[in-house]
Order: C-alpha cells, then sequence, then structure tokens
C-alpha cells in the first residue's frame, strides 16, 4: 500500500461560518482535518477510543467527537470549533467566561472539548441540573479538575446567559 | 491589598479557553515530519531479526531506524548500572510495548503505515508480571547477569519482634497499591528542529531544563546549542519527568532527515510507554497497647519497577518508608523495602509519588486496630497523633523533620464538616432497612513530604540540584517580567507568582508577566514536581522582588530627594511618608533606572533586575484530615460517595481558588485509585489487558462527587512564604478515606481488609455468605 492508493474526495465543509473546500484521503479523521490541514489546533486529541472527548466539535449543532468522524462525513455540513466560538465576555462567550470565573480548568488540554461539549447542553438544556451537568459531560474526561469546578463553571453560564445556538454570537 | 490569599483569577485562561494555547502537537513547522515506533507485541523475547524492506520502500517513508543505528550514542539516562534502557531495545524486549525500532514519514498516517509493515522476528521467552512471580524461585530473569529480579534492597536491621511481641495486641496487613496510570490527558509529544545553528525542542515535560542538561550531554553538544522549551504542557502528574526514548531520538531524527521531526503519541501508545506509578506490596505489622496506643510499627515494601529501574521509579520506596507513621507519634518504627523488575511498562512518580502508599497503609491499620479494641476511629487517631507542640518533630528517619501542623484541630474540623453525628445515626438506621444502602464513613488523617528543595532532595533523582531560580526583570515602564525555573503543566503558575511579585514589588498585577519552560529566557531551572513551585519557585520570587524593591527605592529617593527609609510603595507609586503630594510613579524610576544621567553615580543602568537560586533549609509536610461516606449498593457492590470533606493544611495559600483547584484534582485522582482504576497484566499471556481508556477507568463527571473542604493553616517554618505545597496532597489523603469507609459499610459482613480499586464485583463478593476470609487481616 502506498499512499498514492488511497483513495481522495474533495469535502466541502462550513467551518466556522467559512466555507471550505479541501481534498482529504477518505481516511483522514475530522480531527485531522481541522488540526493538520486547516490548521485549527484548539482542538485537541486525548485518547484513540472516543472516551475522552478532548476532540468535541459541534458538528450540525450537535456535539460529536472528531476522532470518530471522518472528514468526508462532514460532506455538505457545518462544523463549529473551539475557535469558532465568542461572546459578549471580552470576547468570549458565556460558557468560557464562566469557565474563567469558576476555575473550570487547570492544563487546559481537555478544555475546548468541554467547552464545546457543554455549549451543546446549553443549547438543548439551558438551566441543567448538577446532575444533569454531570450525565452530559461523561464523554469528557478531566484529570485535573476533579470536575466540581467545571460543573460550576457551566452554572455560571446557565445563571448569566447561555450562548446563542451553536455557541457563535451574532 | 495583598493578593496573595486572593481569589485571583488566572492569567492562563483566556488564551486557553479561546483555544489559542500551544501544545507540542499543535506546532507544525515548514518541513515537519513525523516520527512513530514499531513496538513489541511480547512482555519477553529475543528479537531475531528486523527486516525493514517493505516498509522502507512506501512513499512519504523517510527513513526507519533501528538499535544498530544508535550504537554509538549511549543509554537512555538515569538508569542503575547494568539494568540501563537503551533507546531502542537491543536484542532483547522486555516489556508489551517497548519500542525497537522507528519509523519517519511525511504525516502521522504514513508513518503509522509505515510501522505496521516492519516485519519483526522474536523468539517468546518467559516472563515475570508482577512481585510474585518475579520474586518466586527459579523465576525467569530480565537482567541475567544480575541473577535476580530484585535489583535492589534495604533489608530491616531490626525487625521489631521484642517490641511487637510485647505488645497487648498485635495487628497485620497484606495490601496492594495497586500500578496506576498517570493519564495526562495530553499525551508524550516531541518535536525536534535541529538546523546548522542549534537544535531546539519543544517537548511536553515539567523540567525543561533537566531534559536540556541530559539531552546535551546525550547528544554530546554543548548546551548553548541545545534550546528547550516547554509549551502548554497537558497535564503531567509525574509521568513527564521521566526519560522516554523520544525525547533523545527526535533531535537526531532531525539531523539525520534534515527536517524538523515530531512524536506524538496516541493514548493506546501512551498507556503502554508512557511510564506507570504506584505498583508497592505491603507488609504491615503494628503493635499497640489497651487503650490502642500504637508503639511499634513495621512496614516492609516491594516496590515493582517495571522493565527497567527508572531514578524516581528507586526513589518511591525509600519516601514510602520514610512517611511510614504518618501523623502518628510511634516510637518504635522499622522499614524495609526491595525494589523488583518485571516485564510491564517502567514505573516513576505519580502523584504523591511513594507518600500516598505511606498513607494509605498507616490510615489501613489503624483502621484495624480501631476495630479490634473497640475505639472510635476519631479517638484513636486522637490519641495517637504528634501534638501541635510537638514541632519540629523528629521521626525515625534522620532525613525526616515534621516542619509543623495541628493534626487535632484538623480533625475536628473534618468530623465537624461532615457532621459525624448525624452520619453515624443514618448508618445506623440504614443497616437495619434491607432495601437501604448500607452507609460507611471513612477518615484519613495524612501527612506527606514536599516542597522538594533542600540541597541532595532531588540531586538522589538525577536533578542538578534542589534549588529553585527567579529572575525578576524590570522593564522601562515600570512593568515587570518574572522568570521562573519552575515550569507548569496546569499548576497556574503564571498567576500566582505573579500574586507574589505583585504584592512585594507594588508593581499592578497586570503588569507583571511569569515567564517559563524556555531554557534559552529563563535563567536555570529544575522543575515542578514533589508539590515544590510554590515553596521553593514562589519562595525565590517573593525574595528576589523584595530586593528588587530595595534597589528601585534607592532610585525613588535621589528622584524625590528623600530618604529611602521614608517611602513607601502604593498604587503603583513611590510615596514619602507624611509628605502627601510627594511621590514618584514606577514607570518613572523605571525609567530613570535606565538612564545614567538620572542617577546617583553610585548607581549602574540596569540595576533594577534579581536573580535568585532559592534554598530550602528542610523540607514541608502539608497534612490534613479527610472525611468520606459511601453508600454501597447490597445488590450490586457499586460504591457512590455521598460526601467528600477535604481538610487541608498547606501552610500559606497564595490563591485559595487555584489551591482548592489543586486539592479537588488530587482527591479525583485518589478516589480513581479507590474505586477504579487499575493497570491489569494478565498473568498467563503477560499482555496489558488496560491499554486503552475503554479499559483503563478513568472516572468522568458522573463518576465523582462534589467536594467539601476545609482548611487549618500552620504555616511552614522553612521558606519565606511560609507554604507547604498543595499539588498531591489530594491523591495523598483520599484513597484510605474512601477504602475506610467502604469497609465500614461492610462491617456487618465481617470485612476488615479489601485491595483497591474496590470495583462493585469485589465488593460485591465480600458481601456473600462465605466471603469473609478473602477479607480478612491477621
Amino acid at each position: 500500500m502506498n499512499f498514492a492508493e488511497h483513495p481522495k474526495t474533495v469535502v466541502n465543509v462550513d467551518v466556522n461560518g467559512k466555507s471550505v473546500r479541501y481534498e482529504v484521503e477518505d481516511r483522514t479523521l475530522l480531527v485531522h482535518l481541522l488540526r493538520e490541514h486547516l490548521r485549527l489546533t484548539g482542538t485537541h486529541v486525548g485518547c484513540d477510543t472516543s472516551n475522552c472527548g478532548a476532540c468535541t466539535v459541534l458538528l450540525d449543532g450537535d456535539a460529536v467527537k472528531s476522532c470518530t468522524v471522518l472528514a468526508v462525513q462532514t460532506q455538505g455540513r457545518s462544523v463549529r470549533t473551539i475557535e469558532g466560538v465568542d461572546g459578549p465576555f471580552d470576547g468570549r462567550s458565556a460558557l468560557q467566561e464562566g469557565f474563567r470565573q469558576c476555575h473550570g480548568l487547570q492544563c487546559g488540554y481537555c478544555t475546548p472539548g468541554m467547552v464545546m461539549a457543554s455549549t451543546a447542553l446549553l443549547a438543548e438544556n439551558p438551566d441543567p441540573s448538577e446532575t444533569e451537568i454531570r450525565e452530559a459531560l461523561e464523554g469528557n474526561i478531566c484529570r485535573c479538575t476533579g470536575y466540581q469546578m467545571i460543573v460550576e463553571s457551566i452554572r455560571w453560564a446557565a445563571e448569566h446567559g447561555s450562548p446563542p445556538p451553536n455557541g457563535v454570537s451574532p | 491589598m495583598s493578593l496573595v490569599g486572593a481569589r485571583v483569577l488566572r492569567k492562563e485562561d483566556p488564551k486557553l479557553l479561546a483555544g489559542r494555547g500551544t501544545f507540542v502537537d499543535d506546532l507544525s513547522p515548514a518541513g515537519c515530519a513525523f516520527a512513530t515506533f514499531v513496538t513489541s507485541p511480547h512482555p519477553h523475547a529475543r528479537i531475531l531479526s528486523i527486516d525493514v524492506r517493505t516498509a522502507l520502500a512506501m512513499p512519504g517513508v523517510l527513513g526507519i531506524w533501528t538499535a544498530a543505528d544508535f550504537a554509538e550514542y549511549p543509554d537512555v539516562p538515569g538508569g542503575l548500572p547494568h539494568f540501563e534502557r537503551p533507546a531502542l531495545a537491543i536484542d532483547v524486549v522486555r516489556f508489551p510495548g517497548e519500542p525497537v525500532a522507528v519509523v519517519a514519514a511525511e504525516d502521522r498516517y504514513l508513518a503509522s503505515d509505515a510501522a505496521a509493515a516492519v516485519l519483526v522476528e522474536y523468539e517468546t521467552l518467559p516472563f515475570v508480571s508482577s512481585i510474585t512471580a518475579a520474586t518466586a524461585p527459579n523465576a525467569p530473569l530480565l537482567f541475567p547477569h544480575h541473577r535476580s529480579n530484585t535489583v535492589t534492597s534495604v533489608p530491616m536491621l531490626d525487625d521489631a519482634e521484642r517490641e511487637l511481641a510485647k505488645s497487648h495486641g498485635r495487628a497485620r496487613l497484606r495490601l496492594t497499591n495497586q500500578r496506576c496510570a498517570a493519564v495526562p490527558i495530553e499525551p508524550i509529544a516531541v518535536l525536534a528542529d535541529w538546523t546548522p545553528s542549534g537544535l531546539t525542542m519543544w517537548a511536553t515535560f515539567q523540567a525543561p531544563h533537566h531534559l536540556r542538561n541530559y539531552l546535551a550531554t546525550w547528544l554530546d553538544v554543548p548546551q548553548n546549542l541545545c534550546r528547550v522549551i516547554a509549551p502548554d504542557v497537558g497535564g503531567g502528574f509525574g509521568a513527564k519527568i521521566v526519560w522516554y526514548p523520544e525525547l533523545f531520538l527526535a533531535p537526531l531524527l532531525s539531523k539525520w532527515t534534515r527536517r524538523p521531526v515530531k512524536f506524538a503519541q496516541s493514548r493506546s501508545e501512551a498507556m503502554l510507554q508512557m511510564s506507570h506509578g504506584r505498583g508497592q506490596e505491603h507488609d504491615v505489622e503494628v503493635g499497640y497497647s489497651k487503650d490502642g496506643t500504637i508503639e511499634v510499627l513495621r512496614l516492609i515494601v516491594s516496590q515493582d519497577l517495571g522493565a527497567y529501574p527508572d531514578p524516581t521509579g528507586l526513589g518511591l520506596a525509600v519516601l514510602t518508608t520514610w512517611m511510614a507513621a504518618g501523623c502518628y507519634k510511634i516510637p518504635k518504627v522499622v522499614t524495609g523495602f526491595r525494589n523488583v523488575v518485571t516485564n510491564t511498562t517502567p514505573i516513576a512518580a505519580y502523584r504523591g509519588a511513594g507518600r500516598p502508599e505511606a498513607a494509605y497503609t498507616v490510615e489501613r491499620i489503624i483502621e484495624v486496630v480501631a476495630r479490634r479494641t473497640g475505639i472510635d476511629p476519631v479517638e484513636i487517631r486522637r490519641r495517637n497523633f504528634i501534638q501541635p507542640k510537638s514541632f519540629p518533630y523528629r521521626t525515625h528517619n534522620d532525613a525526616v523533620v515534621y516542619d509543623s501542623g495541628d493534626f487535632p484541630a484538623a480533625l475536628d474540623e473534618c468530623v465537624r464538616l461532615l457532621d459525624l453525628d448525624a452520619v453515624r445515626a443514618r448508618q445506623v438506621a440504614a443497616r437495619d432497612d434491607p432495601t437501604a444502602p448500607l452507609i460507611g464513613i471513612g477518615l484519613s488523617a495524612w501527612l506527606e513530604i514536599a516542597g522538594f528543595g533542600p540541597n541532595g532532595s532531588l540531586e538522589g533523582f538525577g536533578h542538578l540540584a534542589s534549588w529553585e531560580s527567579t529572575q525578576i526583570r524590570i522593564q522601562p515602564d515600570g512593568s515587570a517580567l518574572v522568570f521562573v525555573g519552575s515550569s507548569p503543566h496546569g499548576q497556574g503558575h503564571e498567576t500566582t507568582f505573579a500574586q507574589i511579585a505583585s504584592d512585594e514589588l507594588g508593581v499592578p498585577f497586570d503588569r507583571i508577566t511569569v515567564v517559563h519552560g524556555d531554557t534559552e529566557s529563563v535563567l536555570q531551572g529544575v522543575g515542578t514536581m514533589g508539590s515544590r513551585g510554590v515553596p521553593t519557585a514562589g519562595s525565590a520570587v517573593k525574595v528576589a522582588s523584595q530586593r528588587v524593591l530595595t534597589k528601585a527605592k534607592r532610585v525613588a529617593a535621589h528622584l524625590l530627594e528623600a530618604a529611602e527609609e521614608d517611602l513607601e510603595v502604593e498604587s503603583n507609586a513611590f510615596r514619602v511618608r507624611g509628605s502627601p503630594g510627594k511621590s514618584v510613579s514606577w514607570g518613572d524610576v523605571a525609567l530613570a533606572s535606565f538612564q545614567p544621567l538620572r542617577l546617583p553615580p553610585e548607581l549602574l543602568a540596569g540595576s533594577l533586575e534579581e536573580r535568585l537560586f532559592q534554598e530550602s533549609p528542610n523540607f514541608s509536610y502539608p497534612s490534613g484530615v479527610y472525611g468520606c461516606v459511601v453508600a454501597v449498593d447490597r445488590r450490586t457492590g457499586r460504591v457512590r460517595i455521598e460526601s467528600m470533606v477535604l481538610v487541608d493544611d498547606c501552610g500559606t495559600v497564595i490563591n485559595p481558588l487555584l489551591a482548592e483547584g489543586q486539592v479537588h484534582g488530587g482527591v479525583a485522582q485518589g478516589i480513581a485509585q479507590a474505586l477504579f482504576e487499575e493497570v491489569v497484566y494478565d498473568h498467563e499471556s503477560g499482555q496489558p489487558l488496560t491499554s486503552t481508556l475503554v479499559d483503563y477507568l478513568i472516572p468522568s463527571a458522573p463518576d465523582l462527587p462534589s467536594y467539601i473542604a476545609g482548611r487549618i493553616t500552620t504555616p511552614c517554618p522553612n521558606n519565606p512564604l511560609g507554604a507547604k505545597g498543595i499539588g498531591e496532597s489530594g491523591a495523598v489523603g483520599a484513597p484510605a478515606a474512601v477504602v475506610n469507609a467502604v469497609i465500614d459499610a461492610l462491617s456487618p459482613f465481617g470485612v476488615e481488609h479489601l485491595d483497591m480499586p474496590l470495583l462493585p464485583e469485589k465488593v460485591w463478593t465480600a458481601m456473600q455468605p462465605g466471603a469473609i476470609a478473602q477479607g480478612q487481616a491477621s
């Protein structure tokens, strides 16, 4: 096998509101399209079994693990990454600001995935309880915080205005 | 207002929250190639041949190298003589996942394809996957020339049998502190770019200067041509101060391919290649009087080193034996240990590194004594505590002199926050209700050794020294750069050290930037481990800032035509006490300090800069009492934590928000060790059974409780800040609290001990008729 043998496909996808046209090998994972080709390195990779959630992005508004989605599967769809999140808190969304206010991050490696997963949560449930938050984050691992301050961060965001759909401010 | 002690929000966060952090794998300089290892599938085997021809012919492959190509380079540093680890296996592989060849290709997909196409022929050898197997008679040997898998041992000179025999009662436990994986969410990544101007290497590492020193020696290049940068580091927990082969091979591959070369582990690779932690077996016995006073303690530790002795791995059992007596005044303490190699991933530091093991054991055995004597677990701890007036307290080991503490006060606070009487009433009621879960209450009064700073304390682990460095540089506008040798991986140095500097300099927090993690800009450094950041580097920042202020006052006094001793710093300006309106801004003082025409003749331009190597006369000893309430499902054995109370004493707190965050994270890892996590090898095949996060159970948010934090403060007398360190506390204190709680819940079944992790099946089995014998101490 060689790299000439790997079939390629042109993918047309909306990434953070911009149309992107990119030819990738069919086997290319979405996370690698984002990180290696589009150089959007805010989305991280922490495992290879879809357990850690560091690579979470929004695909048509739903939180997905971009290490488990092929780039070609995003054909004609819309992807939001951490780079596409902003808001009224000095350029940060309520969630991003909540993480800052409540010390919801330490090393920051899992953080973009946490922000994206909780962005999807608040879009669906703007006022989640602690239990609902914990359950919604079941697929995101943080090794630094022990989660309590992440839960508080999301509550902070819920109390200070949830971000608009898809986590993008107008 | 003092910033030290305030809940200041972090400088680090806006960048990280925007996805604008810089982790090693985010970097991709022009022409960057990707390298990956071909690894051993066997626990122990002889390499008969390596055929790279097919792989080498694959498009996109830049090269494939085996041990023979590195013959002129040394082994990986820091090993024991005769047990050294080669960067790539030579002739024999000794653990599953050990690298045997390395591939560089145009990208990670192609590198991975090619690695899979390298054909390695092995002749399998008998293996040992546990201490028990490794120390059995006629066990297969990892290093046959040594004739034993026990590589070092320190036997007891006195077994204390006389004292034990005289005791009113004796209690003994054999317990396992299971092998765990640190699992920082960012796996190991390294990027080397060796140009004709020298080598620059970005590595996710806790101690960049330490790496620079060893790397330059290994490569035989002068240190001025070897720059190491630790950019944003995605967690470490001890596993990023270990000498991994790629740290040394990446520069050579870059040199040979004349391109930047990057390694970035997948998690499956990390589970086998990144060092593991813990891995101790303890044989502990105490003798006690009728009133529950512990009179003698004997602890024998067996440490699993994995396949190659790591310098920190070799130190773990030492620290465990040092801390064997915990918070207790025990007249006679004897310890011994042995270090054993097995055909498994090497073991090194993991958050707490030797101290969680000690705390767990002494807190388990005192619980057994409480049950045997019928003395309340609160009361028995109180009776045996070292009293607050007894510090400094000399222990059984000359190196260990506890600095300060107030264990009875911490216990009282924990009992209060637990609302112990109410929980006990609930516990009794639940026992009589077969539909209710069993309630258990566990305590852990713990103490650890931290603040690794005394001369000699880190040299034994291969470090250059044990000080930590800082350099304070005032800029011409009066803002400040604070360079620190301690390089963080989530701790928040940029915030806490700026708080300290701001208080001492009188320069606003927002006008201070903390610089770390680059051997070219930062003076020198040791590293971030052993809960030493604040006690060592933080103290350095405090003292150096004071010295800069003294110099700045000299300049200000000249500008104001006032006496230095009459000056005070307030609102970013120097003022003359008692003369309102007579002031000069910090910015103007700073500017003048660079302008000889504005300086008195005795002052030289650029004097507002100070460097300091902070040494410490003694370690620090963070302590605390944790309490845990669990509910055990009678039908499934599942343990749910109802309440987790954490009373810490870390001395002076710089930033309570960050200190709490450190405790929470450590406690989460401690709970994880108690209930979920264990690296498992199949003893029949020698294969790892927990090589992905599907099998290795890292808890996520629904698995963990909220925490109730309390605090006692006894300042550390051994550093200018009075700080003891906080990074490892939670991981030290939590496991015993959780396990004691579960054993308490199971007490109606006569269970005295179960080894971690307390997975539902183990707990359920212990509740079944006839299961008591397995859970019995002796």
